[in-house]
């Protein structure tokens, strides 16, 4: 009995989780300028008007340039923090790490006008680079997340059977460390490179006149006439960030379960 | 003898210092870890650093004055629209963070202690609109929300209305509503992580003990969840006061937040020293807030104990 309530409660609040968000692929759909039901037909106008629309093309080439860079920074230094917190017990250890996780409970407006102002001052104009360079710094810690949980899963008793074999501790971690923990390192990849793609505060004071694709919705959204453009672009964001974060998670799933497969056989 | 021996203490200490090193975890860890640690100093606390300064400066038109001064602070504690905006500010981002967390607790619990296959499937699926645009989920409660919106329409196409609801978008609802929903996966985690490590032991020995499920409950699944419900607290409620976006596209002029202000002194008002200050004036006060409620939830629980 409570477990039927419960469980009706678990659906109910996993619609009003996804029910809002999936307005947008229906109304994207729809032959209509105006977002109201009844739905007045089938159409793939709004998703066709994309392929002529060149400030969008321009927007959406800023943030892959963006998102590509800012993942590959913040997985960098995500495996270096990541490695050392799991790895040694060093000096200030737990004040280092909370520190270096701090960008994930600090609100965005702050990193963002600190920022805006450091490079302002710095005499720096404002360009997508400054973007990349604060996107990293908010994605560091789901990087380190991530990645800490690669590492602990990770037996340490194969890299220093590497050491006791001969190996640098360089070689050592590419020829052992790294094969093992390369899908945490896809995984991360993949959800840093989601996070700067979807990320609007920080790009929106730092981007200047380079928009990212949500500061480039965001310019559009106050046009009524460019709604059902925001609906198809958004549609297709939101199917390219849960293709990504899909297979972000089932790589990590697979490193976790192949470390564990190894623990079980006693390898 | 001398000569020959001298070399020695000079390389000896060297070469074991060396591999001293290179055993030392110390060593090793900070240097591993430094690039990171150094990265995030720079972009974050340098930056913060910066702010706070700019706070006790002036600034007239384009150039920035650098004598100390206490005027910005002053402007923020006397102005009544700041003190309005503030705490609005406050009061939205504390009842998000109780609506968030209420919602969140029958959720977690239902994951932590109902299901027993899938469990990963449940969390990712959860997490999942968490990651996927912040700015495009704002965007989906203005188009279910609007005058002639989703809602409206849906309504009206079955008879259930007259005319449209004129209640439903921009007022400080439609903040919370949306923030709510916004924030609803993050709260979820770390709940569910208290939840999963409480000993099933102990539920079992209320059970013989007598205690029926809500003594069992209010006994020892809420107060060992309790730092569950602290931390998804204290991840919602600072970070929503920040926010800037939901206001400004759902919130309409009764919604504003203290975020909005402060956005308009660094962008169309260019005043950033003051900027600056309202930044500063937030963040302690949230952060204070944050600590005191933490510190009676603490105290509140050791009681019941």
């Amino acid at each position: 009995m409570r477990l039927n309530a419960l469980y009706f409660y678990a659906i109910a609040y996993m619609v009003f989780l996804y029910l809002p968000i999936l307005f947008i692929p229906l109304f994207s759909f729809n032959d209509s300028t105006i977002v109201a039901f009844p739905l007045q037909g089938f159409t793939l106008e709004w998703y066709g008007m994309m392929a002529g629309n060149e400030a969008m093309q321009g927007a959406l080439w800023n943030s892959i340039k963006v998102g590509v860079s800012s993942a590959v920074l913040a997985t960098t230094f995500g495996v270096l923090g990541a490695r050392a917190i799991v790895r040694y017990r060093f000096f200030a250890r737990p004040a280092i790490t909370g520190v270096i996780m701090t960008p994930l409970f600090l609100p965005e407006i702050i990193v963002a006008i600190s920022l805006l102002v450091v490079m302002l001052q710095l005499g720096l104009s404002l360009s997508l680079v400054t973007v990349t360079l604060a996107h990293t710094l908010l994605a560091i810690p789901y990087s380190m997340a991530i990645l800490m949980s690669n590492f602990e899963g990770f037996d340490q008793s194969l890299e220093e059977a590497a050491s006791d074999l001969g190996e640098t501790p360089l070689g050592a971690f590419f020829r052992v460390t790294l094969p093992n923990v390369l899908p945490g390192i896809i995984s991360s990849l993949l959800i840093t490179f989601t996070i700067s793609l979807d990320e609007f505060i920080v790009a929106f004071f730092l981007a200047d006149t380079e928009p990212t694709l949500p500061v480039y919705i965001f310019s559009q959204i106050r046009f009524p006439a460019a709604i059902p453009g925001v609906l198809a672009l958004g549609t297709i964001l939101l199917v390219a960030s849960f293709l990504l974060l899909t297979a972000g998670e089932l790589l990590r799933r697979s490193s976790v379960k192949r470390l564990q497969l190894k623990e079980d056989a006693g390898i | 003898m001398v000569d020959q021996t001298a070399p020695l203490p000079v390389t000896r200490p060297n070469v074991s210092l060396w591999r001293h090193l290179r055993r030392s975890d110390n060593f090793n860890g900070l240097s591993l870890v430094s690039p990171t640690f150094l990265y995030v100093v720079v972009m974050m606390v340098v930056p913060i650093c910066t702010i706070v300064v700019f706070s006790f400066w002036t600034q007239n038109y384009l150039t920035i004055d650098r004598t100390f001064t206490l005027d910005n602070y002053r402007e923020v504690f006397t102005d009544p629209l700041y003190s309005a905006l503030m705490q609005r500010s406050l009061m939205v981002s504390g009842l998000v963070t109780v609506v968030t967390v209420l919602l969140a607790y029958p959720m977690a619990y239902f994951i932590a202690f109902h299901v027993q296959k899938n469990r990963m499937l449940w969390l990712f699926l959860i997490t999942t609109p968490f990651w996927t645009s912040y700015l495009l989920r704002i965007f989906a409660w203005r188009v279910v929300l609007g005058y002639d919106g989703v809602l409206n329409s849906g309504l009206l196409s079955i008879g259930l209305i007259q005319e449209p609801l004129t209640f439903l978008l921009y007022n400080v609802n439609a903040v919370i509503i949306t923030l709510s929903h916004a924030w609803a996966p993050f709260a979820i985690l770390p709940i569910f992580v208290s939840l999963q490590k409480i000993d099933r032991s102990l539920l079992e020995a209320a059970t013989d003990l007598g205690d029926g499920p809500i003594r069992r409950f209010l006994r020892i699944t809420l107060p060992l969840s309790l730092p569950g419900i602290i931390a998804a607290s204290v991840i919602i409620f600072i970070p929503t006061i920040g926010d800037y976006v939901t206001p400004r596209l759902v919130g309409g002029n009764n919604g504003l937040m203290i975020a909005n202000i402060i956005q308009v002194q660094f962008s169309r008002a260019s005043n950033f020293p003051l900027g600056a200050a309202l930044a500063v004036t937030a963040m302690t006060i949230v952060c204070g807030v944050a600590l005191v409620v933490v510190m009676a939830l603490r105290l509140g629980a050791s009681r019941i104990k």
